[in-house]
């Protein structure tokens, strides 16, 4: 069983007063994610990526196509999703530990664990100290901490985290990726949505990359970052300084034998990887079709590359 | 559908009302009513006890209606505006459970703030009638209790209004409900001897779609200590509940379908 699946998700909105035209905010997007995968929504602003979300939340109504969560359509399973939206905001009349405890009521968390599940939670986020703390009085990167601790008090099985490296300070940032990767190694899927693109390569089990509403790209990272072109960086010294050139693979040896014959010193062949920061700022249309079938983007099925025009 | 995320969020209207210093406003009609009882002890016997009563209820109704209106509009609208709302949609609560415990959160505060209002007021009547006030205390709690069922109605239009519109003109909207629902008769009058057909017409569907607030002002006959009838506080009270009913319905189907943006 999927823990998320989109297929076929559109959403239109209508922009304008007097004669509303309808945007389209996502097209046509098919995604598949696997339980237990920490799966990565990259894309610019107005890509997409909160529209995503918020359909899989169902705080948003999709115009067509569907979204299922651990099997069921998406709304159904509430009590098994946690949630950080982009630069939340929370009651600031309560204090960190309340915020969590009413959250935790709302999930459900039985009465007699709802102590333990909190004091745990604001634990992982680096929040126990300050758990007695008006929200008034917390910073951003405290409040995006909390907004984490909420996200997690009730251990849901599937993370919803929109930007959630936002506002944090290095210290936090590490603290943030390496829960991710306890929240994973403890089984649950977790679903974020960034532009830093650092964060997705250390943590990012596959990614989606969309543009303009569209899936541009998705599939395993090393997929991703893998040679695409095809292309091989040779350094070399020839009576001189270490020169740099690249070359196709296909060329490789060939290049090797005629430099050897000119004397010159072979340092390194390397094959070169396209970072992710390439293949997200790459002038990549998207598909015709406007993305694959789930089917097609689950990681069982063969991966997809990122499509460059 | 468990009515625990119900209570929940009732729950946390109610201390967010209390944390944002609502409660403040009884200070303010505290130290009213101790002036109020002070200048009316001057008068004579019969007078002061009338008005006091008269001034104590419109003072109590009013502060009733700001509490609800600028609260009760700002119930969904805060929640959006501060995306407050995506994070508790995310949990196991459904739009409709959300409305309700906000309704109920706040219909909550306005009957503490009513409550403690009414007994500063009855507190005063003591002072201004020593040894009479008992006389109408029946009467001036019955008062108490008509308006909370209008505040109660007024909450949940504010609420159907901030539903779809924005703050200001939700709290615009509920005002002139209110306004106009004090001057049902006058309507229900103006639409039988209208000259105009349409005019007359209209002035009676007004009446007939907006609440009868005018119905539960019983403060002239409170003022005077006359009693209430045990069948207009009934049917006042089923008026009450359905009509506040037939608007949460009302805003929990336009709040179902609506995108949260």
């Amino acid at each position: 069983m999927l823990a998320v699946e989109c297929i076929e998700l559109t959403k239109d909105y209508r922009a304008g007063f007097w004669r509303p035209r309808p945007v389209r905010a996502l097209d046509h997007l098919s995604l598949a994610v696997e339980q237990g995968e920490i799966f990565g929504l990259l894309g610019h602003n107005g890509a997409g990526k909160t529209t995503t979300l918020k359909l899989l939340l169902r705080l948003i109504f999709p115009t067509s196509g569907e979204a299922r969560i651990l099997g069921q359509p998406a709304g159904m399973m509430a009590r098994q999703i946690g949630y950080l939206p982009e630069n939340p905001y929370f009651y600031d009349y309560l204090r960190c530990r309340e915020l969590v405890e009413y959250y935790a009521e709302l999930a459900n968390v039985p009465a007699r664990e709802r102590r333990r599940q909190v004091a745990w939670a604001l634990d992982r986020v680096g929040m126990a100290g300050a758990a007695e703390t008006s929200l008034r009085k917390c910073s951003k990167g405290m409040v995006q901490r909390v907004g984490l601790a909420q996200a997690i008090v009730h251990q849901p099985a599937v993370l919803f985290l929109d930007e959630p490296m936002s506002g944090l300070d290095p210290l936090g940032r590490r603290q943030v990726r390496d829960l991710i990767l306890e929240l994973k190694s403890r089984g649950a899927t977790v679903v974020f949505s960034t532009h830093i693109l650092s964060d997705a390569e250390q943590l990012c089990d596959r990614v989606a990359i969309l543009q303009k509403g569209r899936l541009a790209g998705q599939g395993r990272l090393e997929t991703l970052l893998a040679a695409e072109e095809d292309k091989v960086e040779l350094v070399f010294a020839q009576a001189g300084p270490p020169q740099r050139r690249v070359v196709a693979r296909a060329e490789l040896w060939g290049q090797l034998d005629q430099l050897r014959a000119q004397g010159a010193v072979i340092h390194a062949v390397t094959p070169l990887r396209r970072s992710l920061e390439e293949i997200f700022l790459s002038p990549g249309a998207p598909p015709a079709s406007g993305g694959q079938s789930a089917a097609a983007a689950a990681p069982a099925a063969a991966p997809v590359e990122a499509r460059r025009r | 559908m468990t009515n625990s995320a119900t209570i929940s969020v009732a729950r946390n209207a109610f201390r967010e009302a209390i944390r944002d210093r609502v409660l403040f406003s009884l200070v303010f009609f505290a130290v009213l009513m101790v002036g109020a009882a002070v200048l009316f002890s001057q008068m004579s016997f019969g007078i002061s006890a009338q008005s006091l009563v008269n001034f104590s209820l419109a003072a109590i109704t009013a502060l009733g209606v700001i509490v609800a209106v600028f609260l009760g509009n700002q119930l969904v609208a805060k929640e959006i505006e501060r995306r407050t709302l995506y994070t508790l949609l995310a949990h196991p609560v459904r739009r409709s459970q959300f409305l309700l415990g906000k309704f109920a959160g706040l219909a909550a505060t306005v009957a503490v703030n009513c409550g403690l209002m009414g007994v500063t007021l009855l507190l005063a009547l003591a002072y201004v009638l020593p040894g009479h006030w008992a006389a109408g205390e029946a009467a001036v709690i019955a008062a108490l209790y008509l308006i909370l069922l209008a505040l109660a109605v007024l909450i949940a239009i504010a609420l159907l209004f901030s539903c779809f519109a924005s703050p200001v003109m939700a709290a615009l909207f509920s005002l002139a409900v209110f306004i106009i629902g004090n001057f049902d008769q006058n309507l229900r009058r103006l639409g039988s001897t209208a000259h105009s057909w349409l005019g007359g017409h209209a002035a009676i569907v007004v009446a007939d779609v907006l609440p009868n607030f005018g119905g539960f002002n019983v403060a002239a006959a409170a003022a005077h200590f006359q009693p209430i009838a045990w069948r207009l506080l009934g049917w006042d009270t089923l008026y009450a509940i359905v009509y506040a009913g037939v608007a949460l319905v009302l805003a929990t189907a336009v709040f179902a379908g609506r995108d949260l943006k």
